[in-house]
């Protein structure tokens, strides 16, 4: 039992994922139980997987006994285990916050866990084609899952989701093919070997590094090819944005970091440098447009999306840079981003339903009918602008760090300037909340509010996901030592 | 002579010559189509562009179907083959999705068309 935790953990959601359907024909309201008992057994397997890497080091597993590099293989390193827990936490809050939030139809609990296998099935993957069809399990529950907003144009936002996603994930699948016609192999520590072997100057090493990232930035949403990320985020229902925005972007940001480290390694990144200041540059890029489209929006979801396309530059160049202390940083913050910008867009749903404020000029003074949802929101705008002792200042603190000992001084100035940046979009939504006079009256809110009642659970979950964005300044220690079962990193 | 070399090789590639042609015409349509059902299509074309790929690259002269006989190698590489199988079921569900998702935009907004949809969207 105990061996076979990897493989579990993504079987384990997606066979709850068939129950709810299954059960559509006797009773209506049995989903959000299931995928209640179905993620509180995930947490419980993360933790024992979490507890095994901790103490006994990297974890793989043979699925169906075909040993690697032929069959497809499970590794479980500090890098993956930590994503695994932060899937089923987040999955877990999320869940709280949808008892009340709805939406509340068994499907919708299928592709919620669904996703939840996805994302699973990335984070502990060993094989490059086996990372595809999970890429795609996810991409198809998340478009999905924006669909199922209530009004039409939340299809609009899946379609052009869809259609832009599909395009990134065939580019990788492409870059596969490249990989393959270079080396026969898909298993990812094989093709670390193999793709040296091969000379890192060879064409089709760089034609599948080049097609492989490429795709993957796609999903991570890096500026230019962020255009599906604000709609989808801003039309779907506020438990599939708050889950969304903290998960799938994450974890195909972690994907980047395991082509990086575990497929073409650091030595990789050293013979060509090319490739890493490339990479760095649509970081940077990524970072002060993220930011500049972010201050120029009024709505306050979209503000939050175009914040996650410049988040993920700061994740990005910090993986890129890849001395131990940046990827310190870069795991941290990604990490951190899922906790506070999951927990930014429940604020922002509870703020709407409580005051029917959904833009910038909406926010002002409603910090006093809410003053829980509001508090919070302020407390992770905050900890996202990176004032310590806040998780998002350790990330910054780390990135910037690792980029002045690689000597990558304009990468320091972009990092530097993106706090401001950062500030610039946040600060003038907390002074809203608190100081200015509120522009909505007290009546139209209750007409507006009245249908959607705000219920204990979603404040927790917001309170919590504030709680936590100071509090896992505490795990980065946990963290640092939990990344050292990774491959070498460079040291500068 | 070496020349020559490089013709022939070139002329023995059109495999490849079609993969970019499927490639090129299916991300064109992606972009340039406004109507939301001759974008998937061209999705669907591109995806069809990589299979391609992937089946040409498993080929090699004079190999076998992969199915173990008295007569034996060379056989062709059976993993592209499978990999394709499982791509393309992939494809096939995001095609069902893509086209669900029409159906509805269509029912709500009574069109196709992207930009008169882009002007709905906005008001």
């Amino acid at each position: 039992m105990i061996e076979h935790l990897p493989v579990l953990l993504v079987v384990l959601p997606i066979v709850g994922g068939t129950l709810p359907l299954v059960a559509s024909f006797y009773t209506d309201r049995i989903g959000w139980y299931v995928a209640t008992a179905a993620m509180l057994c995930h947490t419980v397997l993360a933790g024992l997987l979490g507890w095994t890497v901790w103490t006994d080091g990297v974890v793989s597993y043979a699925v169906g006994g075909f040993a690697a590099p032929y069959g497809i293989e499970l590794v479980v390193d500090g890098l993956s285990v930590a994503l695994v827990a932060l899937v089923s936490v987040v999955s877990l809050g999320v869940l709280a916050y949808a008892r009340s939030a709805g939406p509340r139809s068994n499907a919708f609990y299928s592709q919620f866990l669904l996703l939840a296998t996805g994302l699973t099935g990335m984070s502990i993957t060993g094989d490059v084609f086996n990372l595809y069809v999970f890429l795609e399990i996810t991409g198809l529950a998340a478009y999905g899952l924006v669909a199922s907003g209530r009004e039409a144009n939340a299809a609009v936002a899946a379609l052009k989701y869809l259609i832009v996603g599909t395009i990134g994930a065939s580019l990788y699948l492409l870059g596969v093919g490249y990989a393959l016609a270079a080396t026969g192999t898909l298993n990812m520590a094989d093709l670390a070997d193999k793709l040296a072997a091969v000379g890192y100057d060879s064409t089709l090493v760089l034609t599948a590094f080049g097609l492989m990232v490429g795709g993957l930035t796609v999903k991570v949403a890096l500026f230019p090819l962020h255009t599906w990320q604000p709609d989808a985020y801003a039309n779907a229902p506020d438990t599939v944005s708050a889950y969304i925005s903290a998960l799938v972007s994450t974890v195909s940001a972690y994907a980047l970091a395991r082509l990086l480290f575990s497929v073409f390694t650091v030595q990789f990144l050293d013979a060509v440098p090319v490739a890493q200041w490339a990479l760095l540059g649509l970081a940077c890029v990524s970072i002060v447009a993220g930011s500049a489209l972010a201050v120029s929006q009024s709505s306050v979801q979209r503000m939050l999306a175009y914040s996650s396309v410049s988040q993920f530059g700061l994740v990005v160049a910090g993986f890129t840079i890849a001395t131990p202390i940046a990827v310190v940083g870069a795991t941290v913050h990604l990490v951190g981003h899922a906790v506070m910008k999951g927990g930014l867009f429940a604020a922002s749903g509870i703020i709407e339903r409580r005051t029917g404020a959904t833009t910038v000029g909406g926010y002002a003074g409603m910090a006093a009918r809410t003053p829980l949802a509001a508090g919070s929101f302020a407390v992770l705008a905050l900890a996202m602008v990176g004032v310590p002792p806040a998780v998002g200042f350790v990330g910054k603190w780390y990135i910037v760090v690792g980029a002045v000992e690689a000597n990558a001084w304009p990468v320091v100035a972009v990092l530097l300037a993106s706090t401001l940046l950062t500030l610039a979009y946040f600060a003038r939504l907390v002074e809203r909340l608190y100081f200015a006079e509120p522009t909505i009256r007290e009546e139209t809110a209750v007409a507006d509010g009245g249908d959607s009642p705000v219920s204990t659970g979603m404040i927790t979950v917001v309170v919590a996901a504030a709680v936590l964005a100071v509090a896992l300044t505490a795990a980065v220690p946990a963290i640092e030592q939990l990344l050292e079962t990774l491959p070498p990193l460079l040291n500068q | 002579m070496n020349e020559l070399l490089q013709l022939d090789l070139l002329a023995s590639r059109y495999n490849y010559y079609a993969v970019v042609l499927l490639l090129g015409i299916g991300l064109y349509t992606v972009v340039e189509s406004p109507n939301l059902v001759k974008k998937v299509i061209g999705m669907n074309v591109f995806q069809t562009g990589i299979f391609l790929f992937f089946i040409t690259l498993a080929y090699r002269t004079g190999g076998n179907p992969p199915v173990v006989t008295e007569g034996g190698g060379p056989y062709v590489s059976p993993l592209p083959h499978v990999l394709i199988l499982t791509a393309i079921v992939v494809g096939v569900s995001l095609t069902a999705v893509a086209l669900a998702l029409i159906v509805r935009i269509y029912s709500e907004y009574g069109t196709l068309d992207e930009e008169t949809l882009e002007q709905l969207y906005y008001d």
